[in-house]
């Protein structure tokens, strides 16, 4: 496993990765209210887990929060202190969609592609990130040469080469088999390290290796629980037995919560 | 391997062919039979490759012309979409009007020369580009735009970078059924005004009782046709890349 020397540090300095300030959400889909006057602060330079059933609305606050869904919401969604005039997000999905007509390389660079910016300095920065993250022998081909966790690993340093403070990820690895799951979390982990994170997950062990707290999201509409706060600084070992009791109480949380 | 089985066929249908004349005993100017046909073919080469070469020029004109053309007006219903809304009737009901009926205005608009098969062509061919290319730049994945949204992407750059190649397995399909009827808008063209190419020829050998040399040159124009259609096919799998990969994927996981 990793192990995090960085990490006594990073928690007394004030990071500079801006919080989620969520005030009196409101958002309705036709017939169907999913949040109701709901108030949420993501800690800035944090990973925050966002754990609950599916359709709970989980994904559709991701969305809001990323500003790809804006139709029906009432409410202010503030990133740090202030109203930047541009979201600082970058956003990862359980697909990992790659373009299946550009290479490795090129699909990392995808976000400055798009805004005109491609430049060779940020390609030999998405080469040494491919480099880091072990896919060097792969940056020239295709994503249809690439397994399904070497993808998604694609799909982090693309979300990475953003260089935004604030990543935004809708179960990212949950596609995965276990092993690459614990080898993609632990790489992820440590390159988003220092930035505001808030994930999506069905799953209570990624949930409690990873999150610095955790959020059981539930009821229609929906509301959150209060913050569960494992110990130590993620990623957590999974077989550490703070980890294994810690799961127990939280399958219980989501199995009361259902019920209600 | 490949080229066994297109073979077999060919030389399947030639025999049927032969076997009819042979045992219906139809006159050979109603249904000559393969070997006349050769054999016209051989004593008529000149005049029957001076007049291809005028058919190939014209189908080949007006497939450039009408992909052009097809492809830009998808490209700018898509960039455009108020434009959109004036466009698509527009498309839709100059295919309501059978093109064949509009053959002998184009010839008297256009004159005998290739220009009115090539306008023929060209009116043929873009509506199955346009429509086909249309369908696939408009149904990305929509989890690729929201990707790109939440990138701040350029809107041109997603047309360019997303959209479009996203929508090339869809136009080439469009360009395949459109190399697959191009021919018909030329031979129409010439049936109704002309004095070249394949189906001008037909008309001419057939008004004279030459049916072995007409059938010559229909043999000629389904070789035209086939090639055409067998280089588009390749140019378009390099076009799309990615997909033959996949494809090749599959085809040996079987």
């Amino acid at each position: 496993m990793h192990t995090h020397t960085k990490s006594n540090i990073e928690s007394d300095v004030r990071s500079t990765a801006p919080s989620i300030s969520l005030e009196q959400v409101s958002f309705s889909y036709p017939g169907e209210q999913i949040f109701h006057s709901l108030n949420f602060t993501v800690k800035g330079g944090q990973w925050t887990c966002l754990i609950g059933p599916s359709g709970c609305g989980k994904s559709t606050l991701l969305r809001l929060i990323s500003g790809t869904l804006h139709e029906g919401l009432s409410g202010n969604i503030r990133f740090g202190d202030g109203e930047g005039r541009r979201r600082p997000t970058a956003w990862m999905a359980q697909k990992d969609l790659l373009l299946p007509w550009l290479n490795v390389v090129d699909n990392v660079c995808l976000g400055a592609r798009l805004r005109n910016e491609m430049s060779g300095q940020k390609r030999l920065r998405a080469i040494s990130l491919l480099k880091d993250a072990g896919l060097g022998d792969y940056v020239n081909a295709l994503p249809s040469a690439l397994s399904g966790g070497m993808r998604q690993r694609v799909a982090l340093l693309r979300t990475l080469m953003e260089e935004r403070s604030v990543i935004l990820m809708d179960e990212p690895f949950s596609a995965l088999d276990v092993l690459t799951r614990l080898k993609l979390q632990d790489l992820a982990a440590r390159l988003v390290e220092g930035a505001t994170v808030l994930m999506v997950t069905h799953d209570p062990l990624e949930a409690l290796r990873l999150g610095h707290r955790i959020y059981v999201m539930t009821g229609r509409p929906a509301t959150l629980s209060d913050p569960l706060v494992p110990p130590g600084a993620p990623p957590r070992n999974a077989g550490d037995p703070a980890i294994i009791s810690m799961q127990a109480i939280l399958i219980d949380r989501l199995e009361n919560r259902e019920i209600l | 391997m490949n080229f066994v089985r297109p073979m077999v066929i060919l030389f399947g249908l030639i025999a049927i062919w032969q076997t009819i004349v042979l045992t219906s005993g139809v006159p050979a100017y109603i249904l000559p039979g393969p070997i006349k046909v050769a054999e016209a073919a051989m004593s008529h080469i000149g005049p029957l490759l001076d007049n291809t070469v005028t058919t190939v020029v014209e189908i080949i004109a007006g497939l450039f012309i009408g992909t052009f053309w097809g492809a830009l007006n998808a490209l700018v219903m898509i960039a455009f979409r108020p434009l959109k809304r004036w466009l698509l009737p527009v498309l839709v009901i100059s295919q309501a009007i059978p093109v064949f009926a509009l053959a002998p205005l184009l010839v008297l608009w256009l004159g005998y020369g290739m220009s009115s098969k090539i306008a023929m062509t060209v009116l043929i061919i873009f509506f199955p580009v346009t429509a086909a290319f249309y369908d696939g730049l408009r149904s990305t994945e929509p989890e690729w735009l929201e990707l790109a949204q939440v990138m701040n992407a350029k809107p041109m750059a997603v047309i360019r970078h997303i959209r479009i190649p996203s929508a090339l397995p869809a136009f080439a399909s469009g360009l395949r059924v459109a190399t697959a009827v191009a021919p018909i808008g030329a031979i129409v063209g010439e049936w109704v005004g002309s004095s070249k190419g394949l189906g001008f020829y037909m008309l001419y050998t057939n008004a004279r009782m030459q049916i072995d040399v007409m059938f010559a040159a229909l043999a000629l124009l389904c070789i035209v046709a086939l090639t055409l259609y067998f280089i588009v096919d390749r140019v378009m799998i390099k076009l799309v890349f990615w997909q033959k990969e996949k494809n090749e994927k599959e085809e040996s996981n079987r």
